[in-house]
């Protein structure tokens, strides 16, 4: 099969995703989703659990392997082969690595590295993966750190702080690798109600800065009035895909009709 | 008192082949414990049979049995079947490389547990991070996983560290001519078997209480980020 390693229209989108499948076992978790986003997009997915939502995300860095479809992150293909065993994988590991260090994730359970201060987990990889020099990570880091508002905290290991906190310091992680686009796998629903508040402040000051990001979230708020494109997926299907004011406004899809009804209470 | 003074140096000869028998077996233990936990983990059915039946064989069997097995039916093995091919003359499997190698065989067996069980006390989703932070499988290990691992494995494997340092007393049964060995020899010889194994006991008891102060400094070298209760 010949794939253009360039992605179509000749566009260098920061993301472009066609026809992702995935399936567990008989399950079919994704059955064929297709996304864009230009730069400076802020891109809301939304839908209930077991829509697909967090496997989507997973599979754009690889952490699952899509069973077929094509990744573009800024026109780049990453580049999958058949296995023996029937499911693809990367053809070429450096490759994977080195786009997986331009897409940024934040974690619903934050997976700060407990054994490693703040300041140390936000310096980590760009010292090791992208050999930034040390005094210049340090620099960097304390200016992601300052950001977040957690510069004060920077010595700190992970136990001895809140989940807002370790969120806040996540992004910091996050956002030191200076990414093409940031990939938040509900970063707030791990949080007591009281912090979630914090670290939506902090998603909004990246959004408005201009930065790239993809966010499966239950923030309806943060989707309507932060992001540029909001998606809802059900059964592993995009169902409704628009502007915030379309698709709350006027939501097109009987599914999402109810999913509002649910949450808005 | 003048009996043990004229033993002395003997017993401390004696201990100084103790503590070398235990180093050299628990630095093979943790390689083999290493590989092992790595068998057991690993993403391969042969991998995953190999070490269970390392784990299941070992530990399923006394200490002394497998190193009368090991010493004496090993070497008769391997002269019968250097006669049977003419590959190679007599043999004979010198006490302390025997002791060595029982021990670290049956010990890497214990550490395999206790290794896989420290891997498994790793939350995945630290592994993930690494992983979508573009690192390599090598720099997730170095980074992220082995100063955990050392965390999570220092309690298991200080049991297993003192276990086998007395362990390394089965060995004066191959005629090894360690601290046991020497401490006997004194005592039938001056009819004061008390004496020395009351010494011996007190050298033994010397040796866990250094391993403990060491133990001790290592978990704190690897307890960072780790709330006390």
């Amino acid at each position: 099969m010949a794939v253009a390693s360039r992605s179509p229209n000749g566009n260098d989108a920061a993301l472009v995703i066609e026809d992702l499948h995935k399936s567990f076992g008989s399950l079919e978790v994704l059955k064929g989703i297709s996304l864009e986003a230009r730069d400076r997009d802020v891109v809301s997915i939304l839908g209930s659990s077991g829509s697909g939502k967090s496997t989507l995300l997973r599979c754009i860095n690889l952490l699952e392997t899509p069973d077929s479809g094509r990744v573009y992150v800024k026109g780049e293909l990453i580049r999958m082969r058949g296995s023996g065993r029937g499911t693809p994988v990367a053809e070429d590991a450096r490759q994977v690595e080195r786009i997986r260090a331009k897409l940024a994730m934040v974690f619903q359970q934050f997976n700060l590295w407990s054994h490693l201060t703040v300041l140390e987990n936000v310096i980590e990889a760009p010292v090791h993966v992208l050999k930034v020099p040390r005094a210049e990570a340090v620099e960097r880091a304390d200016e992601e750190l300052r950001r977040v508002g957690m510069h004060d905290r920077r010595d700190y290991y992970p136990a001895h702080l809140s989940g807002g906190q370790q969120q806040r310091a996540a992004i910091a992680r996050a956002l030191a690798m200076r990414p093409e686009v940031m990939l938040f796998d509900e970063p707030t629903s791990a949080l007591d109600p009281e912090l979630v508040g914090e670290v939506l402040r902090v998603m909004r000051g990246l959004a408005e800065e201009g930065r790239t990001m993809l966010v499966v979230t239950h923030e309806m708020g943060f989707a309507r009035e932060v992001s540029d494109r909001v998606m809802f997926l059900h059964e592993g299907r995009v169902e409704e895909d628009g502007t915030p004011d379309e698709v709350f406004e006027n939501p097109k899809s009987e599914r999402f009709r109810q999913f509002l009804a649910g949450t808005l209470r | 008192m003048d009996a043990v003074i004229a033993y002395l140096p003997a017993i401390l000869q004696g201990t100084a082949i103790t503590i070398a028998v235990a180093l050299c077996s628990v630095v093979l233990a943790v390689f083999l414990g290493l590989l092992g936990a790595w068998g057991k983990i690993a993403d391969s059915r042969t991998a995953n049979t190999v070490t269970g039946a390392y784990t299941t064989l070992i530990r399923g069997v006394p200490d002394l049995v497998l190193m009368l097995l090991l010493f004496y039916g090993g070497q008769q093995l391997l002269n019968d079947l250097g006669f049977a091919t003419g590959w190679w003359g007599y043999v004979e499997i010198n006490h302390f490389t025997a002791g060595v190698f029982t021990i670290g065989f049956i010990y890497g067996a214990y550490m395999t547990e206790t290794f896989r069980g420290a891997y498994l006390a790793i939350p995945r989703g630290q592994i993930e991070a690494g992983i979508a932070c573009g690192m390599s499988g090598g720099i997730v290990f170095r980074r992220i996983v082995w100063p955990q691992l050392v965390r999570y494995a220092l309690p298991g494997f200080g049991n297993n560290w003192l276990v086998l340092l007395k362990t390394t007393a089965l060995v004066s049964v191959l005629g090894l001519h360690e601290l046991v060995w020497e401490s006997f020899t004194a005592g039938r010889s001056t009819r004061q078997l008390f004496t020395f194994f009351f010494v011996t006991l007190v050298i033994y008891l010397v040796l866990t209480a250094i391993s403990d102060v060491g133990l001790r400094w290592l978990d704190r070298r690897y307890s960072a980020g780790v709330r006390r209760a």
